[in-house]
This record gives C-alpha cells, structure tokens and sequence, in this order.
C-alpha cells in the first residue's frame, strides 16, 4: 500500500519539476505554447495526485506515509534524508498549493500574455520571458511541495529557502525596473535574517535530539520539556522555549510577521498571478504551516506560544490598519495579506493550531481569488493599479466583478463563506486562551474584523462602483479578460465559498489532524470552543447573532458611507489626523529605520573595517611597514640582487643545500 | 594497490613533464601558441582522468594512505628524505579538485590570454603537479620542497599576465607566503630531530611536551593562516586577486587557499593536539572574525574581485571554524559527537568553495574580458545583454549566499550545526553569514546584473560563446551536483576523519 504511494509521491514533486525545467532550458524550442503546456501538464499531474493521495491518506485513512527517499549525506552517525511525511495536514496542503498553483498557471496564460511590452527594446532578458515565468512558477510548485512533504528539518530548511529563491527570482522578475530588483533583494535579505534564527533552532534540534527527522524528535520531545540551557551569564533557559522561539523566527520572514513583514508589501512588484501563488496562498503560509507541524515542541513551551501569540496580534491589528490608507488596489491586498496572517499567528498561539492551519486553507483560495481579481481588474485597466482610477468596473467586467465580492465576503467573514469558518473559530479559540495578555489580544482581534471589512469593502466599492473615474481611452478600452483568466476566478470562488461548512466540522472542530498536531490538554481551546459547536448550519446560523459578524457588518457600512456616499469624509479625516497619517503613511517607520539605522550601519561598519583596519592598521602600519624598514635595508645591498628570478631560486636551492649540508656534518 | 602503476606519481608528474614540453615547444612562431593549447588541453585531461581512478579506486573503510609510493630519494648520514606518496580522505577529494579545476582553467585561458600563451599554459600546468604533490606528500621535506615549488608558477602568472599593479601584488603574495613557510621549515626541522626522519605519520605519533607544542603550533599557524588566509594576515589575499589573471584568481580560490586548511588537518591537530585544545578559543576568534568582520568589509567593496576575495576569506572561516570546535565541543558536551560532523563539513567547504570561487572568479573574467574594468559601477543591467551569462552568474551568486540545492550550504550548514554544540554563540555569529553572504553577494548582483541597461558599454556586450558557455555549465553542474547528493563527497573521508578525532582525543603529553 504505501509502496505504491512512494512512487505517486515522488511522481507530485518531480513532474512540477521537470516542467520546470524544460520550459526554462527549453524555451526557445518550445515556443510559448510548448512551455505553458508542459508546466500546466506537469501542475496538473500533481494536482490531480495530491489529490488522491488526499483521499487515500484522509477519507480512507490508510495510515501516515513516512519513508525516505534518498540519503543526501551521513555525518557523525546522523543521517541527513531527503522523504516525504504525508499525513492530513500534509494531504491538505499539498491540494492547496497544487490547486492554486494549476489556476494560476492557467490565468498566468493571459495575464502575461503581453509582456514583451514590459521590456525595453532589444533586451535579451525579455526574450522568453514567457516561458521563463512560467518555469519559475512550476519551480516554485516544486520547492513549496519539498517543503509541506518533508519528514525531516534539513529538507525544511531546502524547501524553505528554495521557495525564497523562486520568490527572489519572481520580484525581480521585470528585471529592468529598479524598484523591482531593489524589492527582491530586501526580500531575500529579510527573509535571511528569519533564516538565520530558523538555522539556529535546527542546530539546536540537532544538539538536543541528535536527529533531524520529524518523528524521532516529536517522540521524545515530551522528555526534554526541562531540559535547560546557558546562553548568558548564569541565567539558564528552557531548551524549548529557545528552539521555539529560534524556529519562530524563521516563521516570522517567511510568513511576514512584524517586524520582518517589511519584504511583503514591496514583493508586489512581482507580476500578479505570483502574488496570488507566493506572496498570499502558499509560500507566505509556510511559516504557518511550519509551526502548526512543530506543535509537539510548542506546547511544551507557554513562553513561546504568547511570543507568537503577541507578535500574531500585532501583525493582525497594526498591518490592517496600514490596508486602510493605501490607493494600489494590490497593496490593499498586501496588508490584507499580513494582517490575516497575523491571525493564523495568532491561532498558533494560542494552540488552535487546527484552526490557522484551516484558515490558512480557505484564505488560500480567497486571497488566491481576490488577488486573481486584482490582476484582472490590472488588465483591464492596463497596468494602472491605482484605485482613484478606477470605479464603476461593475458594469465592464461582471465575472471579475461577482468573484471579487465572493472574495471580499469570504475574507470579512460573512456568515456562510470559507473565511467565517476559519476566521470565527480563530477568535472563540483566543476568546478560550488562558494565556497571559490573551485578554488584550481578544480585543485586538475583534477590532481587526472591523477593520478588515473597512479597508475590503472600501476597495470594493472604489474599484467596482460609483462613477467611473479613468480617462476615456482605457474606458472605451474597458472589458472582461478572456476566459483563461475569468475560469481561474470561478474554480477558485466554488471554495471560497464551500471549503468552510465542508471543513469545519472535521478541521478545527474534530479529528481531522489528531496525530499530526499535538495540543496539550491544558491548552485546547479548539475543544474548549467545540463544546458548544453542532455542526456547520448551527454555526452558520450562530454567525447572525455574533459580536464579529456585526463588527464586519459595521466595517462594510463604514465603508459604504465613507466611500460611496460622503468622499469627502475620509479627505477631511486625513487632515484632521494629520499626524496618524502621517504614521500610517511611513508604515510606522519600519523601512526608513531599516534603510536608514540598519543598512546604513553595517555599510559604515564594513568601510571602518576596511578603511581603518584592513588598510590603514594591518596593511600600512605592519605590512608595509615592515616593508619600507626592509626596504632602508635592501637599500644598501641592492646591488646584490639581480632581479631575475632563476637567480632568487639558485639561491634558494643553494640555501637549502647549505641546510642539509649542516645537519650532515652534525 | 595499483603499486606497479604509479598512479600517484603519475598525476603529479604528467602535467609538470607536460608544462615543462609545452614551454620547450613554446608559442610558435605566430605567437599565438595553438600547438601549446592543445598540448596543454590534452595533458590537464589527461591528468584529470589519471586521477579519476583514486576516486573510484578508494577504500572507503580505512583511514590508512592509499596509493602509496616510497623510495628513497635523499640519503646523506643521518638525514633520509623519502619520495613518499599517498592519499588518505582528506588529500584525495582535493587531489580531484586540482585536477578539474587545472582542466577549467585551461579551457578558459583559451582566446583571452595573448601574451605568451603556451607559458602561461605551462606555469598552471607545472603549479597543478606541485599541488597535487602537496596534497600527496608524506614525507615532510618532499612536501615542503612542492610547498614552495607552487609558489613559483604563481608568482609568475601573477606577474606576467597580472593586471597594472601585479608587482606589488605578486610581491605581497610572495613575501607574505614565503614569510610564513619559514616558520613551517623550522618546525619541521624540529619534529625531523624528535623522530630522526621526515615521515609526516611518524610525527603524528611522537610525543612532545606542551611547550614545545605550542610553538610548533603557532610555527604551523603561520605558514596556514597566511594560506587560508586568517585574519589579521589576509590582506595579501584581495591585492593578489585583484592583479592576477582570471585563471590564476581561479586557481588561488580554488586550490592554494585551500592548502593551508589542508595543512591544519595534516600537520598542526594530529601533531600538537595538546596545543591544539589549548590554542582553540584563538582558532575559533579568528574564523569567527573572518565570517563576520570580513562580512561586512565584503559589502562594501566596489570591485567585484576584491568582493569575492574578501568572501572567500569569509568562506574559508567555516573550514578553519569546523577544524578547530572539537575540543570546545568535547568541553561543552562531554563527548566528541559533533566534531566528526564540523571537520567533515570544514572539507566539504573547502571542495565547495573550490567550485563556486572559482565560478565567481570566471564570471568576473567573462565580463572583465568584454569592458575591461572590474568595478561594480561600471556595469548594471547585463542581464539585457547577456541573459545566459546572468542566469549562470545569479546562480552561482545562489551558491556563494549559501543556498540550499547548491553546494555552498552543505559546509556551512554542518559547520553551524556542529558549532551549535560547542557554544550557542559560535553558531550565532556563524550564521550571521546567511544574512551577510547574501547581502554582499546579492548586492553585486542586483547592480551589476539587475537594473536598466547602465551604459554604451553593457548595452555593446555579447552572451557567451560556447567556450564560455562549457567551462561554467561544467562548473554549474558540480554546484548543483554536490548540493542535491553530497553524500559520495562525505563518504570517502568518515574514516579519516574519524581516526584524527580518536588521534588528537589522546593527549601526547
């Protein structure tokens, strides 16, 4: 039985790949036609595997896959694997990613349609750069599946950073523009320092564990619950807690969490269809998905749990907030982004792990979604993604229309939509919490439902009603894209809608993932909430009479009034609050402190260091000092020296021969 | 084993005998030295694959020398100096690499060098069989005689083919070298008293009080650090880069640094382990000092051969760093679990570094060759003109930042893991290279690579030719190679590695 899932597995991973592949070093040969073809052929073979795989491994429960596949290398009596760990968790993630990876594949087919008017004349990076994209795509189907399949750190680790390097390469993707290539080196670079704490709690892994694989250290984690360490001066630290807290940083990069969120909103420089795939559904959640899969070793650590409890909240509060002030429909998206990431972090937190791991999934297909619309609304606009532009696209584009709102109802909260589910049972589990400050962090998470709505419905209503605000050519111009792009929209709006009542009841509320996340008892809010959960209708019908449905009601209100009815409100409030606008406006000041205190002093530091001590101190003081001194000596027996170097080396060998000649007459 | 071939012997002799033709047969009379290039094509092959067969020949159960060749070769009194060959795990991978890299660097000396050719041909030739000979070496004074004997086709190649400044360069090269390998001499001399011959396993087994070891430890010192290099005696290290030639940057990164961390692990830990464990908190400030000091100088470097310099001195710090945390390891855990895993990954380093400098060095060269300067801000936007050379650069770029799939993780994450168990802050400052490397690196790149086409210069490049196109696909697919399945690299030196740890765990004293 698991024989034959060994080679499906290996089958889901590979053929991203080598679609990757051929199209990327095949490009000319293939043509756009042949590159778009094998990378969708290719995604939808794994789609259509993980699948199955999903339904072997979580409707007829055929047991956990966990084998290795390869040994990458032994040292030290430890072997380092590359295998695939398939469980529940595991099976959803994989259908997600290949899901909204094949629909984005297939939307790329018309949103990049055009692009070689994104490259400047003659350029030979813009030869291709069809096929290339969606090399990098398949590509990063790949890395994201190495890293949600994996059974040991070391492969986490490979998929984590891979998936940096397709993000990397996708930001910068319209390699011409500055701003694009200043943007993928910021998000390397963060994502790197969450790396480096990342790379730590692995090495500390290891030294406590001796093992990296998944199963051999969850086993024992239980016995080194007390386990203390000395990191400085006497003061000794739960081993846990550090590796926690290490690991988590690494989360933070990956899943942009404050104050490491900086790399996301600027990753939108990146050609749409990969803000959908990398920067909303998939990689951004790895840090999520990451933590959801180390519960074992969280719950024995309440000090890292409020840790990632705090920084959850306010990532969740502060990112939305930033949503409410900007104009580029894609950027709204972005602090969206955040903001809702913030809330799976803030579910890890509190060890509703099966609820962020829930609301990871439907925000998966609803981002996915509302992004894809975005992009459309892009098209249709021609590359103008400011909203002030926009307005009145109701009538032009009806499906990109109706899916949009399917997806702003989904990420509100509306009762009955995937995001409710997900996102309700997110705030009765915090509600649950007996952490410290989970009180606070209640209320923070309450007043992001408002504010969520507000900043959503206010894109909404900008982008899709009142008057239409463009200039006349791009309004004549104004229609739906072609099916290519519209189809995506429709197959990812079936589970915005549906994935919540068809998951909830097994998902956070049941057994789905028992065996893959391990809450302790003191811990389970999920079963604390569940108490007084019946089924997903009852929930539905719940969802009329609770406090954050009329929250999200009110913020959709707000948003009406504010934007539809008296524009010139917001305007006046922007005056008024000049000085939180002004916070807002800076995003409190993380980039300017960035550029400004970090960057700039590790360059002062790297040119003290070389200036002064490399080439004043070392080099002119020692080592061309002693050569001058040499010098005032070589001086007066120069004319010894002839210049030619076969008499340097006749003297050498006559030097060495004196040697020997010594110590044979000794 | 293959006693009656010589195989040994033959893979440091065929390319010297091979160089020594060459430069009888000269550049022919057009100057242009085709006959030369050939010759010296085949015979870097040639070499290559005689050396082939110590790979696929090796025991990978034992530590004891394989391949093993003795005769005498200087007997006056009481002084015997042996012709005394062999490879254990730590020589041969390195062996290898001298081989491959010697083939590269033919192949990209090819159109660009137009100055006497054929001796250029030579000299790498000649410095390949005393580097292989170095690494071969068993007798102390045969490897001191190739120690000294590479220096010489260096020095040459810096000074002839070497950019304006190369007699400064190759000056500083040289002394500094020179300089280091007397104190070397001294101690060998020494032990050569201690143990009445020059047996390089003979001194690993005499014992020697820990006076006396220190100061052969600190004579050790000198020699390597000047090689690796170590801070604060690196700064030879960007001058000479800087003025070589591509191929002899290629060869400095890829082979001679790595001589001095090879001679670590053949001379200082199994001879002085006492001085050793004492000595380590200065092995470990120093390699810690170059991954992070040289970091952030590396950052700021405007000329893209001392950027990769200075990362290479970066990069060597994780050799010297897994070398040297055994005993720090030993004292924080109460076992040697976890040095096996910092000295393994030290010579993975090495091998790794070997291909991505060197790929590094030749992307430089590719684009050096076109616009004639170095300078970062001479370029910007390559990637319009040159979109094959970019995609090779970026990744071997990937490679130097560290990135897992590439063999420059493999090291570096062993190194961090083992280091973690010595001390959570060697490992701290350790991993500050995953934010440093790719900050240098990707920084290169992003002005160099990225951007708008800068001038009339970047926008007259044209993409590689074949050439070009053959030595850095080679090169990409080692990179990639050992980053996906390192494990037939690890495997040849578990035994080796293992009984220098059983070594160097019994005092002398």
């Amino acid at each position: 039985m698991t024989e034959s899932l060994h080679n499906i597995l290996v089958a889901i991973v590979l053929a991203p790949l080598i679609g990757s592949i051929l199209a990327g070093l095949f490009a000319g040969p293939l043509g756009r036609k042949g590159a778009h073809t094998v990378t969708i052929v290719g995604v939808a073979i794994a789609c259509l595997l993980s699948m199955y795989v999903f339904k072997r491994i979580a409707i007829d429960e055929i047991g956990v896959f966990n084998q290795t596949i390869y040994t990458w290398l032994k040292s030290d009596g430890i072997s380092f694997e590359v295998g695939f760990l398939v469980d529940n968790l595991t099976a959803m993630m994989m259908v997600v990613v290949t899901f909204v990876s094949l629909m984005v594949h297939v939307y790329t087919i018309g949103y990049m349609s055009h692009d070689e008017e994104n490259w400047p004349e003659g350029s030979g990076a813009g030869v291709n750069s069809y096929q290339r994209f969606f090399s990098y795509i398949s590509l990063f189907t790949f890395s994201m599946l190495m890293l949600v399949m994996a059974n040991n750190f070391m492969q986490l680790f490979f998929g984590w950073e891979a998936v940096g390097l397709v993000s990397y390469l996708l930001i910068g993707f319209w390699s011409v523009r500055e701003t694009a290539v200043f943007a993928n080196l910021k998000a390397f670079l963060v994502n790197r320092v969450g790396d480096f704490g990342f790379i730590l709690g692995i090495a500390g892994v290891l030294m406590y564990f001796n093992t990296l694989d998944y199963a051999s250290v969850f086993a024992v984690a239980e016995q080194h619950k007390d386990l203390t360490m000395n990191i400085w001066g006497d003061e000794q630290w739960s081993v846990m807690t550090v590796i926690c807290i290490l690991l988590f940083i690494g989360a933070m990069g990956k899943s942009a969490q404050v104050p490491l969120h900086v790399w996301l909103p600027d990753s939108m420089e990146g050609p749409t269809p990969i803000s959908a795939l990398i920067h909303a559904a998939t990689m951004v959640t790895a840090g999520i998905y990451m933590v959801a899969r180390m519960s074992p070793l969280y719950e024995l650590s309440e000090t890292a749990l409020t840790f990632v409890m705090i920084i959850g909240a306010l990532t969740a509060f502060f990112m939305g907030l930033l949503g409410l002030i900007q104009n580029d429909i894609k950027r709204v998206v972005a602090y969206s982004t955040l903001s809702q990431l913030g809330y799976m972090t803030v579910a890890l937190g509190v060890s509703a792990y099966a609820a962020g791991v829930f609301h990871l999934m439907t925000h998966a297909f609803f981002k996915a979604l509302l992004f894809l619309g975005a992009g459309s609304v892009i098209i249709a606009m021609h590359h103008d993604q400011d909203m002030r532009n926009m307005g009145g696209l109701r009538k032009y584009m009806p499906w990109t229309w109706g899916t949009s709102l399917v997806g702003s109802l989904a990420l509100i909260g509306a009762p009955g939509f995937a995001g409710y589910y997900s996102k309700d049972s997110i705030i009765m589990a915090v509600g649950a919490s007996h952490l410290p400050y989970a009180d606070l962090v209640y209320v923070m998470v309450l007043a992001g439902v408002f504010i969520t709505a507000l900043y959503s419905f206010r894109m909404y209503f900008l982008v899709f009603h009142g008057e239409p605000r463009m200039d006349e050519h791009t309004k004549e111009h104004l229609h739906e894209c072609p099916r290519v792009v519209t189809w995506p929209l429709i197959a990812l709006a079936v589970p915005s809608v549906a994935a919540g009542a068809v998951f909830v009841s097994s998902m956070p509320f049941g057994d789905f993932f028992d065996g893959a996340i391990k809450v302790a008892h003191e811990h389970d809010t999920l079963a604390h909430v569940g108490e007084h959960f019946h089924g997903w209708f009852s929930m539905f019908l719940h969802g009329f009479v609770a406090l954050p449905t009329w929250l999200a009601a009110a913020g959709v209100g707000t948003a009406y009034y504010l934007y539809m009815k008296r524009p010139d409100i917001p305007a006046m409030i922007e005056r008024k609050l000049s000085l939180v606008h002004w916070v807002l406006d800076n995003k409190y000041g993380f980039d300017a402190f960035n550029q400004g205190v970090i960057a700039a002093a590790s360059r002062g530091l790297g040119r003290f260091l070389w200036k002064v001590s490399d080439l004043l101190l070392i080099d002119g003081l020692v080592v061309n000092g002693s050569a001058k001194s040499v010098g005032l000596l070589a001086a007066v027996t120069r004319h010894l020296q002839s210049g030619y170097l076969y008499h340097y080396a006749f003297v050498m060998i006559v030097g060495l021969l004196a040697l020997f000649g010594i110590f044979i007459l000794q | 084993m293959n006693s009656d071939l010589a195989l040994l012997s033959l893979v440091i002799w065929t390319p010297i005998i091979g160089g020594l033709l060459i430069l009888a047969i000269g550049s022919g009379g057009d100057g242009k030295g085709t006959g030369a290039k050939w010759l010296a094509l085949l015979v870097s092959v040639a070499a290559f694959l005689l050396s082939v067969p110590l790979y696929t020949d090796f025991d990978t159960t034992t530590h004891l020398m394989q391949f093993e060749e003795m005769m005498p070769w200087i007997e006056a009194g009481k002084v015997t100096v042996n012709y005394h060959i062999g490879v254990d795990g730590f020589s041969m991978p390195l062996i290898l690499l001298t081989t491959f890299a010697t083939v590269i660097v033919v192949i990209a000396g090819w159109e660009v060098i137009e100055v006497k050719p054929a001796q250029y041909m030579a000299a790498f030739l000649i410095m390949e069989g005393a580097m292989n000979g170095v690494f071969a070496s068993l007798d102390a004074m045969l490897f001191y005689v190739f120690w000294e004997a590479m220096l010489i086709p260096m020095f040459i190649v810096i000074g002839i083919w070497g950019g304006p400044r190369r007699v400064y360069a190759t000056l500083k090269f040289f002394l500094y070298t020179f300089f280091g390998s007397v104190f070397m001499l001294v101690a060998l001399i020494y032990l050569f008293f201690q143990t009445g011959n020059f047996e390089i396993l003979a001194m690993h087994g005499v014992k020697i009080g820990l006076d006396a070891q220190i100061l052969i430890f600190f004579a050790f010192l000198i020699a390597f650090a000047v090689k690796v290099p170590m801070w604060p005696v690196h700064t030879w290290l960007p001058d000479a880069h800087v003025e070589a030639p591509t191929g002899g940057s290629v060869i400095l990164a890829a082979i001679m640094l790595k001589l001095g961390a090879y001679g670590f692990l053949r001379f200082s830990l199994p001879i002085t382990p006492d001085a050793s464990a004492a000595l380590d908190w200065l092995m470990i400030l120093l390699s810690l000092v170059a991954v992070a000091y040289i970091g952030f100088v590396a950052i700021v470097q405007n000329d893209m051969k001392k950027l990769i310099a200075y990362s290479s001195i970066a990069h060597m710090g994780f050799v010297t760093l897994g070398f040297f945390i055994a005993f720090a390891i030993y004292r924080n855990t109460g076992s040697f679990s976890g040095a096996a895993m910092g000295i393994e990954g030290g010579i993975v380093q090495m091998v790794s570094h070997g291909f991505i400098s060197g790929a590094m060095f030749l992307c430089v060269g590719v684009m050096y060759d076109r616009v004639h300067s170095r300078e970062i801000a001479a370029y910007g936007g390559v990637i319009h003109t040159m979109p094959k050379f970019g995609a090779f650069f970026v990744l071997f770029a990937m490679a130097n930042a560290g990135l897992p799939g590439t063999s420059g993780f493999v090291g570096e994450f062993m190194v961090i893991l083992a280091s973690f168990k010595a001390n959570f802050w060697f490992a701290f400052i350790a991993a500050t290279t995953l934010i440093l490397g790719a900050a240098y690196t990707l920084w290169m790149i992003k002005r160099v690579v990225y951007g708008p086409v800068a001038n009339d210069n970047v926008a007259k490049l044209t993409d590689i030719n074949g050439r070009e196109f053959l030595f850095l696909s080679v090169l990409a697919l080692m990179v990639l190679l050992f980053g996906i399945w390192p494990a037939p690299l690890l495997e040849v030196m578990h035994a080796s590695v293992e009984h220098l740890l059983q070594h160097i765990a019994i005092s002398k004293l």
